[in-house]
């Protein structure tokens, strides 16, 4: 058969890949939420799918976890096929959706065990295994009261332990940080890659930049549907400009010869405001760059005024990708759907 | 697992959660302690005097009305709390597992189907302290009590499909308010039928819950059952027949949609 070849490199894909996605797309009537993402995520990596509100991302989750059929395109989950072996998908994923979804009139114990039942366990070995991820999840103190008394960080954990149950060999978590303090984002950072580190694949969507690069491998920039970058965070940032420093002097009659002083000094300056004395400059090294560069300027006698460092976010991939915001891509989208 | 006995497994555990939330939600357990209490204190006493029934008292007659009206308004309760899962996202992440999905509906319509056994207890208690004496012997009692049960089955999943086909908790309240209370008030439950107008009357008295009023208030009361008592497995097995493959299929739709 002349499709043999064809077809025996496509297992073998398959057999390494923990994700492999072509051309996926689904329409909700007039919306077009997915227009053709291909996907590849290798085993124990972690991707992280970023991009702004409608562009996307929970749809791309709920196909690849069968919650929902594509129009377009396939997709094979931890080696199997999700529209002819679905069943084999669900039992070897684990989910985390967008929104918490835990049984309020359970306590903690329950849910876990109830979906650990759900999944496949014998009782036992749920309640074990429940026991097991309440301690980790810092829960064990209030695991046999009810989840709806829970605070939306002990929500937002019990709702990741209960898609762990039964040992997942892909994750998929859905915006698992949105609404959480900055401890517990961290906190659940900290979850992730410990998972990671244990072999787990994870695919995760998020809107923050910071969380992509903290996170992931490799982070795939999406925007009405479609694939619009992708690469590691390091290749993202060469394409955006990473970090950078943002200087005012006090007397803004000297920005140019500040400016001259820097880039004399090896510093990389990104521009320069004449009338408001600001000066920019990319950071290459970090901190240490930092404290050379106030130390020269000083040394010379420029005062300052501000020092800030800019962090490159979501808004200026957008800006730098698409030449729009992101909120504006967003708002845009709305309109459209009105 | 087999097909079976997965499905076996996985309808046990939803069942055990829904009997749990029937104990633990204040407003089911209002639902299934305090509101078919409160029906018949009100009709015993606020109606009582006012409606003639003839030949039994007006408790007597009542109390099989009290009986079938609280079973169809236990379809609301499947039809909001599968409505609140699927809003809630709970669908979402049981259906992310390898279970039988179907078990969502059967584990909630068994559960439902224990809850109303439960009210039923309930109400003949409090009909016997407030002058309720039936007749009928333990045969006419158990096929009194069996026609209850197959009938309250047959509602919850048309509660269920009722929240399948409009998964929003608010809409589901109006729309279960024009489903299910013409169906309990344009009945036999609470007066004779005989003194409606006509298209009402012809409604009255040829709907299911009519008939399943007439067939138990029959049997407990030692009162000719005619044809009612067919007429009532007909209509349940009917309503089972229909509803259950369109909720199924329903269901396997959202999975795939
Ligand atoms: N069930 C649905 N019916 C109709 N439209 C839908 C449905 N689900 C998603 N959409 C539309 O598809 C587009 C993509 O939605 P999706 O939820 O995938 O975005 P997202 O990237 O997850 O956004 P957010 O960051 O806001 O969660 C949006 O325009 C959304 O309105
Ligand atoms: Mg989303």
């Amino acid at each position: 058969m002349s499709t043999a070849p064809f077809t025996a490199q496509t297992v073998v894909e398959d057999a390494e890949a923990a994700i492999l996605a072509t051309g996926l797309t689904k329409n909700f009537g007039e919306t077009c939420a997915v227009a053709g993402v291909d996907l590849t995520v290798e085993r124990g990596t972690v991707t992280a799918l970023l991009g702004p509100n409608g562009a996307g991302k929970t749809t791309t989750v709920r196909i690849l976890t069968t919650l929902l059929k594509p129009d377009g395109g396939s997709a094979t989950v931890a080696g199997h096929d999700i529209a002819r072996s679905p069943g084999a998908v669900r039992a070897r994923i684990g989910l985390t959706g967008q929104f918490t979804a835990i049984d309020e009139l359970l306590t903690g114990r329950e849910n876990l065990i109830m979906i650990g039942r759900l999944a496949r366990m014998q009782k036992a070995a749920a309640a074990d295994r429940a026991v097991e991820l309440l301690a980790r999840f810092e829960l064990a103190d209030d695991a046999d009261r009810r989840a709806g008394t829970y605070s939306g960080g002990m929500r937002r954990r019990l709702d990741l332990a209960a898609s762990l149950i039964a040992n997942p060999e892909v994750l998929f978590l859905d915006e698992p940080t949105t609404g959480l303090d900055p401890r517990s984002r961290l906190g659940m950072w900290e979850l992730i890659e410990e998972l990671v580190a244990q072999g787990t694949t994870v695919l995760l969507t998020t809107q923050y930049l910071d969380e992509a690069d903290a996170l992931a491998d490799e982070i795939i920039v999406i925007d009405h549907g479609r694939v619009i970058a992708r690469g590691t965070s390091d290749t993202l940032k060469d394409e955006i400009g990473g970090e950078r420093l943002e200087l005012r002097l006090v007397d803004p009659a000297r920005t140019a010869h500040a400016s001259a002083r820097l880039t004399a000094a090896g510093v990389e300056v990104a521009g320069a405001g004449e009338a408001e004395g600001t000066i920019s400059v990319a950071l290459t090294r970090g901190p240490v760059e930092i404290a050379e560069l106030i130390q020269t300027l000083d040394r010379d006698g420029f005062t300052l005024d501000e020092v800030t460092v800019h962090r490159p976010t979501l808004d200026d991939v957008f800006l730098t990708l698409t030449g729009q915001h992101a909120e504006d891509a967003g708002d845009a989208l709305r309109e459209g759907r009105e | 697992m087999s097909g079976i006995s997965a499905m076996y497994n996985d309808t046990a555990v939803l069942f055990r959660r829904s009997l749990t939330h029937s104990f633990r939600s204040p407003e089911i357990l209002a639902g299934i302690t305090i509101s078919p209490v409160m029906f018949v204190l009100m009709f015993r006493y606020v109606f009582g005097g006012a409606i003639d029934v003839g030949e039994t008292t007006y408790v007597n007659y009542l109390m099989a009305g009290i009986f079938v009206q609280t079973i169809a308004f236990g379809a609301l309760t499947t039809a909001m709390t599968l409505a609140n899962d699927l809003e809630k996202g709970i669908v979402d992440r049981f259906f992310s597992l390898p279970m039988a999905r179907s078990a969502v509906l059967t584990g909630r319509t068994l559960a439902d189907l224990l809850r109303n056994a439960f009210t039923i207890v309930v109400m003949i208690l409090v009909g016997l302290l407030v002058g309720y004496r039936p007749g009928g012997s333990v045969a006419d009692w158990s096929a009194a009590l069996a026609l209850m049960l197959v009938f309250s089955f047959a509602i919850s999943w048309v509660g269920a499909l009722m929240a399948l086909a409009v998964p929003k908790v608010e809409a589901l309240q109006q729309l279960s308010f024009v489903v299910i209370l013409p169906l309990t008030f344009v009945s036999s439950a609470f007066v004779k039928t005989d003194t409606m107008p006509g298209a009402l009357r012809a409604f009255a008295e040829n709907q299911p819950v009519t008939q399943v009023v007439d067939a138990v208030r029959a049997l407990t009361l030692d009162q000719p059952v005619g044809n009612t008592v067919t007429a009532s497995v007909v209509w349940s097995i009917a309503i089972l027949v229909v509803s259950i493959p369109l909720a199924a299929a329903v269901f396997r739709r959202m999975g795939t949609r």
